[in-house]
């Protein structure tokens, strides 16, 4: 008997259409912008072929290339920042007990679950009552907090496969806790530490809605010129770049690929 | 060693040196903005918009406003459709991808739309969707419609774009869950004499009850807090409270009313997700512990103490 309850016809399963069509969905908005990204005509009727907007985009846009200069570098700083304070924590709080140790927990994982409007609105208000001034400094600020919580989370994962004992062992023969920590446990828990980064670095350019609050004069990001984009005159160079961001996210996702699985598991 | 702590105090000093630098970064940006956003909530508002320090419920007062209520109740019929459209979506497609030998394909293809830009992925729907957008041509084009649909700027819109919005985020922790899920049981349910839909309905939904609470929760709480969507492809009767925080905000000026809508927000989804903690602990606790905080602390501990003694 070759009896097996799931080998039978080959008929397509309701699961797996399902996943074909939802994947199409996903997908098909993408294409779109791609196709018109190619069109020589500015609205939605195909005319014929041509870089134009590509063009206009690369030597004819000099604000969004502003706007791109302030991106990579929030980008930048705050990943390293929230890569540097909660890898620190989450070793802290997986290794030792000290005071203080459960409302660093707590409040961790907060600004993960709470709406960005909240995060936002809170934050533009902090520094409006704090006199702090709108621009780089606040978007850098905001870009950390929100990035924190999954630096904390991905390192704290690999740091509990972490077997203690090799620390010690490290400590029995002679390290002290600086080389205990940059010899050991820093090389231990690379891979975690790079991933948060590129994590952190995909959140921070692809953030809208905070940075939108905490943004002042000059310091607006490429996602906040899409937005001006779309409200105040959307050109077709908006397809060309598009295009070029949805290749930059398909990299990523590419030098992900080993983290796919918890990067599902983390968010 | 120069200084010789004892072990108690050297693990008290190596955990606050570790650990304070964030600890003090969520104080600020994060515990003390939420604190003064509970503060002004009480408090009158400004002549020229931020505050006047008098303690007062009119916040509260003006929320209890049919046209507010109309747009708290609009906030959750659709957040509560398009996060149920999403986790029905989500569960066999999770399904599948869990079954499927290309799992790493699987969810790289789903990851790039969801990492690409929001505003990236709102703009493609506007596109497809207006008056003059792709789908109308190609209508026009194969002789269904004379002229354009009204296809966006109303409420069907706003569902349609925030399914497709937060849809990763129900079908990521849906597929994590059932991936764990042992599929025998299944088998062993089939050969029971269940049928497929009996089996999985009886069997496998029960041990993914956190995936689902986790889908549901990370799929509701950013569709209930939504500012961007409604704003790009709503129309005038599809705002919603994230939209009205900030109109309070920026355009009325009105602080504290923003800050007791924005108190709202955070405690429904604080409400949320602890429902879903305490859901997950259930679970854990009924299954057989494999890995917990507890265990692994007092692995910790138990590894200190072999240090110490």
């Amino acid at each position: 008997m070759n009896y097996h309850p799931y080998s039978k016809k080959k008929h397509i399963s309701f699961s797996d259409s399902m996943l074909v069509l939802t994947i199409l969905f996903l997908f098909i908005p993408l294409f779109v912008v791609t196709f018109f990204s190619f069109n020589s005509a500015k609205g939605m009727q195909w005319e014929q072929a041509s870089l134009i907007w590509y063009k206009t985009l690369i030597f004819n846009s000099p604000s969004l290339w502003l706007a791109f200069k302030n991106s990579i570098i929030i980008a930048l700083t705050s990943s390293v920042s929230a890569t540097a304070l909660g890898s620190l924590a989450a070793i802290g709080i997986t290794w030792y007990r000290f005071k203080g140790r459960s409302y660093i927990t707590t409040i961790s994982y907060l600004p993960m679950v709470l709406p960005e409007v909240i995060i936002g609105i809170s934050m533009l208000i902090f520094f409006s009552a704090v006199k702090i001034r709108l621009g780089m400094f606040t978007i850098f600020a905001a870009h950390t907090t929100f990035n924190l919580p999954f630096v904390f989370m991905m390192v704290q994962a690999r740091l509990d496969e972490f077997d203690y004992s090799t620390i010690e062992a490290a400590r029995d023969l002679g390290a002290n806790e600086r080389q205990a920590l940059f010899k050991v446990v820093v090389p231990a828990i690379m891979p975690a530490i790079l991933s948060s980064f590129l994590m952190c670095t995909t959140m921070s350019l692809e953030d809208f809605v905070i940075t939108f609050f905490v943004s002042g004069p000059g310091s607006g990001t490429l996602p906040l010129y899409v937005y001006s984009m779309i409200r105040y005159g959307v050109s077709p160079v908006i397809n060309a770049l598009s295009f070029v961001m949805i290749l930059g996210t398909m990299l990523i996702a590419f030098t992900f690929r080993r983290f796919l699985k918890t990067v599902a598991a983390s968010s | 060693m120069r200084k010789a702590l004892k072990p108690a105090e050297r693990e008290k000093l190596l955990g606050t040196l570790y650990s304070f630098p964030m600890g003090i970064w969520f104080t600020v940006f994060f515990t003390v903005p939420l604190a003064i956003i509970i503060l002004y909530s009480f408090m009158r508002r400004g002549l020229y918009g931020g505050v006047e320090f008098q303690f007062t419920l009119d916040a509260y007062k003006q929320m209890i406003n049919p046209s507010f209520g109309k747009v708290l109740f609009r906030t959750l019929w659709i957040s509560t459709f398009s996060t149920i459209l999403c986790i029905f979506i989500a569960i066999p497609v999770g399904y599948a991808m869990a079954k499927s030998k290309y799992q790493t394909l699987l969810l790289f293809l789903i990851i790039i739309p969801f990492w690409t830009n929001s505003l990236i992925r709102i703009y493609a729907w506007i596109s497809i969707l207006s008056t003059e957008g792709f789908l109308n041509s190609v209508l026009i084009r194969l002789g269904l419609v004379k002229e354009g649909l009204h296809l966006i700027y109303n409420n069907g819109s706003v569902i349609l774009v925030l399914v497709y919005m937060y849809l990763p985020f129900a079908i990521l922790p849906l597929f994590t869950t059932i991936d764990k899920f042992d599929f025998f049981l299944l088998d062993a349910a089939r050969d029971l004499g269940a049928t497929k839909l009996e089996s999985i309905i009886k069997v496998m939904f029960p041990n993914i009850k956190s995936g689902l609470s986790t889908a549901f929760i990370f799929t509701f709480i950013p569709i209930f807090g939504a500012y961007t969507v409604p704003l790009l492809v709503g129309g005038k009767d599809s705002t919603m409270i994230g939209n009205i925080i900030v109109d309070q905000v920026s355009k009325t000026r009105n602080w504290p009313l923003a800050s007791a809508f924005s108190m709202i927000l955070t405690v429904a989804s604080l409400i949320g997700v602890f429902w879903m903690l305490a859901s997950a602990q259930k679970e854990a606790a009924a299954n057989k512990p494999k890995f917990t905080q507890q265990a692994h602390e007092q692995k910790v501990k138990a590894h200190h103490s072999r240090r110490h003694r």
